[in-house]
């Protein structure tokens, strides 16, 4: 039976006139365990309009502290944050913005020593990571126990997002089978990003969140949508599951998590999130 | 007048809009298809957009009843 407190049905009216969300919908949204990797540029924005939704439950991983370079971009922290563990700066303003939710804290790093304990109690992961490494092994965790995982990543002024719905198309190995080559991608702190571009691709991480937990519409499952901010031009990209795809192909060859060694964010600034 | 079996009724005068459609549609969600829906409103905005939206959702107004300044609205599930 559906139950809103008088303060719920106002909060989430705007949800509930919708008829694609309704009653029925709000509650799905309510009930929903939503894991956002990193409290940085993009789990900013992601974890803010979730927990704005009303995701029921709301894990949030990131052992990085606010740093001043930061806040060009990572929306949940403040100025007077600086020093202060992301997760404990982003669990005030979510709290704050919504007390109705559940806010899981972990303040370390996600590895393939935690990956699968963590994400089990979630139905959806987010990708707000700024690392190679945490990227792969997270998508292997995610088919391996076949869970949703909402990829977005930005650079410069371009970014994707792509939903990874195992069994049901492509995960992020399929289109790049490894991680690159150490030095041969430039992180944010070496190639800069303009900040917005958080706000474009994790509102669009979130949105694709709150579809796949409402059942409604079309999920980025085989399209990796590109944006470029100077041409300001959305490309759809289709892509197929690759049969000898090492996870989820055919025939995988890693059966067991491992992680990369890379440095997260360039050599001065080794950071695990942005 | 026909007699209609209300499932349910709800007073929706102390609220103004769109809440008066959301707990309207709310407790519509609650009824099961073809059960009756009492709602008590008031003139003037909630009159004129509750019934539109409600049939929007695809729902029936089976009665428009004018009360002392208010309206008694018999909606039916759809």
């Amino acid at each position: 039976m559906l139950s809103f407190t008088e303060e719920q049905i106002i909060r989430y009216s705007r949800h509930i006139i919708l008829p694609e969300v309704g009653g029925e919908g709000q509650k799905k949204i309510n009930e929903g365990k939503v894991l956002v990797i990193g409290t940085g540029g993009l789990g900013s924005p992601v974890a803010f309009y979730l927990a704005a939704a009303g995701v029921g439950t709301l894990g949030i991983i990131d052992d990085d502290v606010v740093d001043l370079s930061n806040l060009q971009r990572q929306i949940l922290h403040s100025t007077k944050d600086i020093g202060r563990p992301k997760v404990e700066s982003a669990e005030e303003k979510l709290k704050a913005l919504n007390p109705d939710i559940d806010v899981v804290v972990y303040r370390e790093r996600l590895t393939s020593r935690n990956m699968m304990e963590i994400i089990s109690g979630y139905d959806v992961i987010v990708d707000g990571t700024d690392n190679f490494s945490t990227r792969f092994v997270t998508n292997d965790a995610c088919v391996m126990a076949g869970k949703p995982f909402v990829h977005g990543g930005i650079l410069k002024f371009s970014g994707q997002a792509m939903t990874i719905v195992p069994g049901e198309g492509p995960c992020f190995r399929c289109i790049f089978k490894e991680p690159p080559q150490q030095g041969s991608v430039p992180s944010c702190s070496q190639a800069g990003v303009l900040g917005v571009l958080a706000g474009t691709i994790g509102v669009i991480q979130a949105t694709e969140v709150l579809k796949y937990l409402l059942g409604k519409g079309e999920l980025l499952v085989g399209r990796l949508l590109t944006y470029d901010a100077l041409a300001m031009k959305f490309r759809e990209v289709q892509v197929k599951k690759n049969p000898s795809c090492p996870i989820c192909g055919e025939n995988p060859t890693i059966t067991e998590l491992v992680d990369y060694e890379l440095p997260a964010c360039s050599i001065q600034d080794n950071k695990p999130f942005k | 007048m026909a007699e209609f079996e209300v499932a349910a009724t709800l007073d929706i005068t102390p609220d103004v809009c769109p809440i008066t459609f959301v707990k309207t549609k709310l407790k519509l969600e609650q009824l099961k298809e073809g059960e009756i829906l009492e709602v008590l409103l008031n003139d003037g905005e909630p009159i004129q957009n509750v019934p539109r939206s409600v049939k929007g959702e695809g729902h029936k107004i089976v009665l428009v009843e004018k009360l002392d300044g208010k309206y008694r609205l018999l909606i039916q599930r759809g």
